[in-house]
């Protein structure tokens, strides 16, 4: 049997503007039915990327394929098949509820709009707003209704630019219910944000940073790639303890989390050695701690750094 | 602030160069384009009578500078043509036996044929016929001709003015105002309309989906084709009821052609909108249209009283063969004939505009 065909599946894709590399070499393959997390600091070409799958930019270089079409020549066949959320919110202010959804689905030409409309209604819950302008819509409802309208034709792939950004707890928890019963419908995912633990719930992740990909894989390959050692050191006045740690041999970074202070470092033993005289103070309570990914992730973007001083 | 503002304006390249440009544009057309005592007007001679004296008087007509003499035609109704499709605007004709009855002292009348749709443009002219056409005659009374001299008038001119014969220059302007209506409206509404789906974001939703330029631009048009027709009605009815302006034409065939100058209009805002990047350049790249549409076409000014590069300009520009088509249609009773070779330079506008809009209207964000 054949292999199936990846959703994604990318090559050496790069974006200049106007002589600056936005997206530098990006090779990217996402499978059928993952839900992708995509992660990376504010301007480090996830929004590029994004667009340059679906047509709204021409790459400057590389290849590949998007649902099987070429992503140069086939832009009108992926355009019809995926469900683009852009970061920001792009429906019409002055239409309400039901009118953009209305709008949208007869941009897409779908057949029985009108029933598809209201399941979509009833789906998302958008019922007790459809007659609201969308520009009165709460941030939670405005991302809830561009869901929903990227979703009235049936994509098969789903590009979600931090559809999550700027929304409460609670709402941003719906949203991911809903990601998963898409996805369990075989729908695929490529979802962008900056929150570790929506990068938790992905199968797999990239990281990318000013353009290029400093990892991907499923979150325990990212971590155990980096090979990053954790200890985490509890107690009052760590800021303190935190100065007295830098630049110490074999600690590479220290990232406080409340009264929680990480320091992390590849070579464990090193590591160690530099902590002993430390683990006497009674004031913090240390213990030898798994690395997650927010850790992995700061350590790669600060090595980055480095490199590219040196 | 003054500072953060100039900053702002700088960065803003395009909306710059309008602020400049504008007032530029204003004083060249203003300065050296329009000139209200037009010189030059095509007039074709209808001749019954080859002699002497009809010579002198053509003659005359040519050296006054305000007329340009440009066809000698030999039938009334070839006259009768060229008068109504706007060829020519005056006609002389020169009456059988214009000489002998001139010699006997019968005073004989030339009868001089005006398109007077633009009282402007023919009034001056008219004047200065009757003073230099005798006295071009006054020359030629010599010798055996002396008699004649010291008569009270040789001869009569009698001046038909068509189609406006009060010289009201409100027939000629009201149904004019409806051509300048539709272009300002037209193409600053079309020019925002995607500057702002650009501006709002909401652009990036519809590049994201299937949707084809022709599509979004058709689709983008249609309802202000409506608009256009509504904004005619309107004009019309005013100069009907408001204005007492005689609607004699054909109502039916003004508003098909009309379709072609809505749609050239909407081209032209629709290409602006492919250019601008704000709805702020939007609109002053429609006031830059419409700036030398409304003064170059022959609204404000007589058109023949323009130098001959404004004239060139004008000739490109939609609304002045529109004019035309308008005037003719309602003030001169036109048909389809008479108005085709106003209809085409239209039609080529239209098809430059969208093809220049179209190649500009890329699907993509950069
Ligand atoms: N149309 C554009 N023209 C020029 N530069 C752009 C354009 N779009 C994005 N950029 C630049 O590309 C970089 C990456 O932007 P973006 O893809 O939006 O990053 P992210 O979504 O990861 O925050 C930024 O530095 C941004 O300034
Ligand atoms: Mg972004």
């Amino acid at each position: 049997m054949r292999e199936v065909v990846p959703v994604i599946e990318v090559e050496g894709l790069s974006k200049v503007f106007s002589g600056k590399t936005v997206v530098n070499q990006l090779s990217l393959r996402v499978e059928k039915g993952e839900i992708y997390g995509f992660l990376g600091p504010n301007g480090s070409g996830k929004t590029t990327f994004m667009r340059m799958l679906c047509g709204l930019l021409q790459p400057d270089a590389g290849s590949g394929t998007c649902l099987g079409h070429d992503l140069l020549s086939e832009v009108e066949q992926i355009r019809s098949r995926i469900g683009y959320m852009a970061q920001h919110f792009s429906l019409y202010d002055d239409l309400s509820v039901r009118e953009n959804l209305d709008f949208m689905a007869r941009i897409y030409a779908v057949p029985k709009r009108r029933q598809v409309l209201a399941e979509t209604i009833e789906r998302m819950g958008l019922g007790p707003f459809v007659g609201q302008l969308a520009g009165t819509l709460s941030g939670g409802w405005k991302q809830r209704l561009a869901l929903a309208a990227c979703l009235l034709h049936e994509p098969e792939l789903l590009l979600l630019d931090e559809p999550t950004a700027g929304v409460d707890p609670m709402a941003r928890r719906d949203f991911w219910e809903q990601i998963y019963s898409l996805t369990a419908q075989g729908i695929s995912a490529l979802i962008s944000t900056h929150y570790m633990d929506e990068a938790e719930r992905c199968n797999r992740v990239a990281y990318l940073a000013y353009g290029n990909l400093l990892t991907s894989g499923t979150a325990e390959e990212v971590i155990s790639a980096a090979g990053l050692s954790v200890w985490s050191a509890t107690g009052l006045g760590i800021q303190e303890l935190a100065s007295h740690l830098k630049g110490l041999p074999g600690i590479e970074l220290t990232i406080p989390f409340g009264n929680n202070l990480h320091v992390c470092g590849t070579d464990p033993e090193q590591l160690e050695q530099s902590l002993r005289p430390f683990f006497a103070a009674s004031r913090y309570r240390w213990e030898k701690q798994e690395s997650g990914l927010e850790e992995v992730f700061i350590s790669l973007m600060s090595r980055r750094l480095e490199n590219d001083d040196g | 602030m003054v500072s953060k503002e100039f900053l702002q304006m700088r960065r803003d390249r395009i909306t710059f160069a309008m602020m400049l440009g504008i007032p530029v544009l204003q004083m060249i057309l203003f300065g050296f384009a329009i000139n209200s005592d037009p010189r030059h007007l095509p007039t074709a001679i209808l001749s019954a009578d080859n002699s002497v004296f009809s010579r002198r008087i053509v003659a005359a007509m040519q050296n006054s500078n305000y007329f340009q003499v440009v066809k000698t035609v030999s039938r009334e109704s070839e006259a009768k043509r060229l008068i109504d499709t706007g060829e020519v605007q005056f006609v002389l004709s020169i009456p059988e036996q214009f000489s002998r009855r001139l010699v006997r002292g019968e005073q004989p009348t030339l009868l001089l044929t005006a398109d007077a749709t633009d009282p402007a443009a023919t009034s001056n002219a008219l004047t200065a016929f009757r003073i230099f056409a005798e006295a071009a005659l006054a020359s030629e009374f010599r010798g055996p001709l002396s008699y004649l001299q010291g008569t009270v008038a040789p001869l009569q001119v009698t001046v038909h003015p068509r189609f406006n014969p009060e010289a009201n220059t409100r027939y000629n302007i009201v149904p004019g105002l409806m051509g300048v209506v539709l272009t300002m409206t037209l193409v600053i509404i079309t020019a925002l309309a995607i500057t702002r789906e650009r501006e709002r974001g909401t652009m990036e939703n519809l590049l994201s989906t299937p949707v084809r330029p022709l599509e979004m631009m058709v689709g983008k048009i249609i309802p202000y084709i409506i608009v256009g027709y509504l904004q005619m009605g309107f004009v019309l009815l005013a100069a009907h009821y408001l204005f007492q302006v005689p609607l004699s034409g054909n109502l039916l065939l003004l508003l098909v052609v009309s379709l072609l100058f809505i749609a050239a209009n909407l081209g032209v805002g629709l290409t602006f909108s492919t250019l601008a990047r704000n709805q702020l350049q939007a609109m002053q790249m429609a006031f830059f249209f419409f700036l030398p549409s409304i003064l170059l076409s022959g609204f404000m000014f007589p058109f023949r009283g323009m130098p001959r590069w404004a004239q060139y300009i004008g000739e490109v520009l939609p609304l002045t063969h529109y004019l035309r088509i308008v005037r003719g249609i309602l003030l001169k009773g036109n048909g389809l004939t008479e108005i085709l070779p106003n209809l085409w330079p239209i039609a080529l506008f239209l098809l430059f505009a969208l093809s220049i809009g179209l190649k500009r209207f890329r699907k993509t964000l950069d």
